[in-house]
């Protein structure tokens, strides 16, 4: 039991120990990389322009129950006035960055972690190397580069969208004063609640796209297959953790953050 | 460029590797000379690709020396390395074309990335190259759209686009059929001639192999059991060559004692 619980850590420090390396050497290697800007701006496509869609849907759809939930609620102690100040905060401080990274995981890391995964696969990262091209410069800094910009973005457009979506339910729908549910709004969100969300979009960022790009990039050490299987799981094994982690790195920057 | 140094290329002395407990490489050793066509044969899973990965730099050899061009090519020696990739190409055995760039702009992606040409230029070279390899009409089509004999002509357009001096082919027929065999090994042989690359080439076809090398070496058991030329491969006695230069005649024998109801007798040495 001793045993297999030291083999583990051992493992799991090992791990975060290459991650870490990994990523790195990935921002070292962006030197080396020519003519990144133009894999920056496609990573930023992919991670950006196509995850829109699902993002707003998903904002629209937080805000919209979160107005609901929070009318009824605050109903009860006549505070529907708060609605704002509740939409606003939740959405600002955790649900936007949160839930922003888990559709961007959902959606572009997964794309991301197969992506290289059929890469190192088919061999097309040997033939880099064989170039003498950096395939960490060249495959994973752009996507770490776009990330870092794409995160806050996407978690900005969530919680504008979220914020509208608690408009819509809660004076549309059930009646509250617009008025009221807006001030509430620019009275209850100050500066520290906008950086707390850009800080953790921007660490779920780096998070994220750098655990995708790992496990596709080693894709071809998995123990248990090989070939598709091997991608395969490389790819679950990629989204799972990342949101995993997504919610941890957001317990410990909140408890970091924390105010009163 | 440097001198030649005694007109050889590349040298190898006593490469080994392994994986776990299984030797792929005892002890392997080669001299190719510069400006040659020479192909190493041996059985599938012989470790004829993974020598040929241990020269590329992509797998790392446990043993042995690899000297290019006189000089010594050890991983901690990264001018070396430096130098040995930017005067060599890789054919990949399933070609390693990149299927989210087109044509063109995988044959450009050498070039982008390791040299300072500008856009212009590279271009330019990279559609001279299309053109020799008879691309040109394809330049923006994807991998993926193209024949596999297409697809094999642009992994060899993206590795003469850098006007290398040594091209390394893993299995360039591997999965094709007889006549295409022939077509791949003719596009080797005409292409290495009108280009002056040196290339090194593993497979197991054996007529075509013949056929096109100037020199020939037979990897067996992580060894070189042969080298020579084509007539020294043809006329040897050597009984692993025979095994496989005589495997047309083997297989007739084989199904004669099948076909008499008898026990076929194989010999996997």
């Amino acid at each position: 039991m001793v045993r297999a619980t030291g083999k583990y850590t051992l493992g799991l420090v090992q791990e975060l120990g290459d991650f870490a390396l990994f990523t790195a050497r990935s921002f070292a290697d962006v030197p080396k990389s020519r003519r990144l800007g133009r894999r920056v701006v496609r990573a930023f496509f992919e991670q950006g322009v196509r995850c829109l869609p699902v993002v707003m849907i998903v904002g629209m759809f937080t805000g919209l129950v979160l107005g609901l939930q929070g009318y009824y609620v605050l109903n009860k102690f006549g505070s529907e006035g708060l609605l704002g100040t509740l939409v606003s905060l939740s959405l600002v401080r955790e649900m936007g960055p949160v839930l922003a990274a888990l559709m961007l995981v959902g959606q572009a890391g997964s794309a991301l972690a197969a992506e290289i995964g059929i890469q190192r696969n088919s061999e097309q990262i040997a033939a880099l190397e064989m170039m003498g091209v950096s395939s960490h410069g060249y495959l994973v800094a752009p996507r770490l580069i776009a990330a870092l910009i794409v995160f806050p973005m996407q978690a900005a457009i969530f919680v504008s969208v979220g914020l509208w979506g608690g408009s819509l339910s809660g004076s549309l729908l059930l009646g509250l004063e617009p008025g009221i549910y807006w001030s509430a709004v620019e009275r209850a969100v100050q500066s520290n609640d906008v950086i707390e969300c850009f800080v953790k979009a921007t660490t779920f960022g780096l998070l994220t796209t750098g655990l995708c790009a790992y496990y596709g990039f080693n894709a071809h050490r998995s123990p248990s297959a090989t070939g598709a299987r091997a991608v395969s799981a490389a790819t679950t094994h990629a989204v799972v953790l990342s949101s995993i982690m997504v919610l941890a790195a957001d317990y410990v920057i909140t408890s970091f953050l924390v105010r009163t | 460029m440097s001198a030649p140094h005694d007109g050889l290329l590349l040298e190898v002395e006593g490469l080994r590797k392994r994986f776990g407990e299984n030797v792929v490489l005892d002890g392997t050793s080669l001299r190719v000379k510069r400006g040659s066509l020479v192909t190493v044969l041996g059985r599938s899973g012989s470790g004829k690709s993974v020598f040929l990965k241990c020269l590329g730099g992509v797998v790392r050899p446990d043993e042995g020396t690899i000297r290019f061009d006189g000089r010594e090519q050890r991983p901690e020696d990264r001018a070396a390395r430096a130098d040995f990739r930017s005067r060599c190409s890789f054919l990949f055995q399933g070609n390693a074309l990149f299927d989210s760039l087109t044509a063109l702009e995988n044959v450009a992606l050498p070039l982008e990335q390791t040299t300072d040409l500008k856009d212009r230029e590279i271009r330019e070279r990279s559609l001279e190259a299309l053109k020799q390899l008879e691309l040109e009409k394809h330049q923006d089509r994807y991998p993926g759209q193209l024949s596999g004999g297409m697809q094999k002509r642009l992994a060899l357009a993206r590795a003469i686009v850098t006007r290398p001096e040594l091209v390394l082919f893993d299995e360039p027929t591997a999965g094709l059929d007889p006549l295409r065999r022939n077509a791949v090994f003719a596009m080797i042989a005409t292409y290495q001639r009108q280009f002056h690359f040196t290339a090194l080439v593993v497979t197991h076809d054996v007529p075509e192999a013949l056929a096109a090398s100037d020199h020939v070496a037979l990897l067996d058991n992580g060894k070189m059991c042969f080298e020579g030329t084509p007539q020294d491969f043809a006329a040897s006695e050597n009984s692993v060559v025979r095994g496989f230069r005589d495997s047309a005649s083997v297989l007739g024998t084989m199904l004669a004692e099948i076909r008499r109801g008898e026990a076929p007798s194989t010999d996997e040495s």
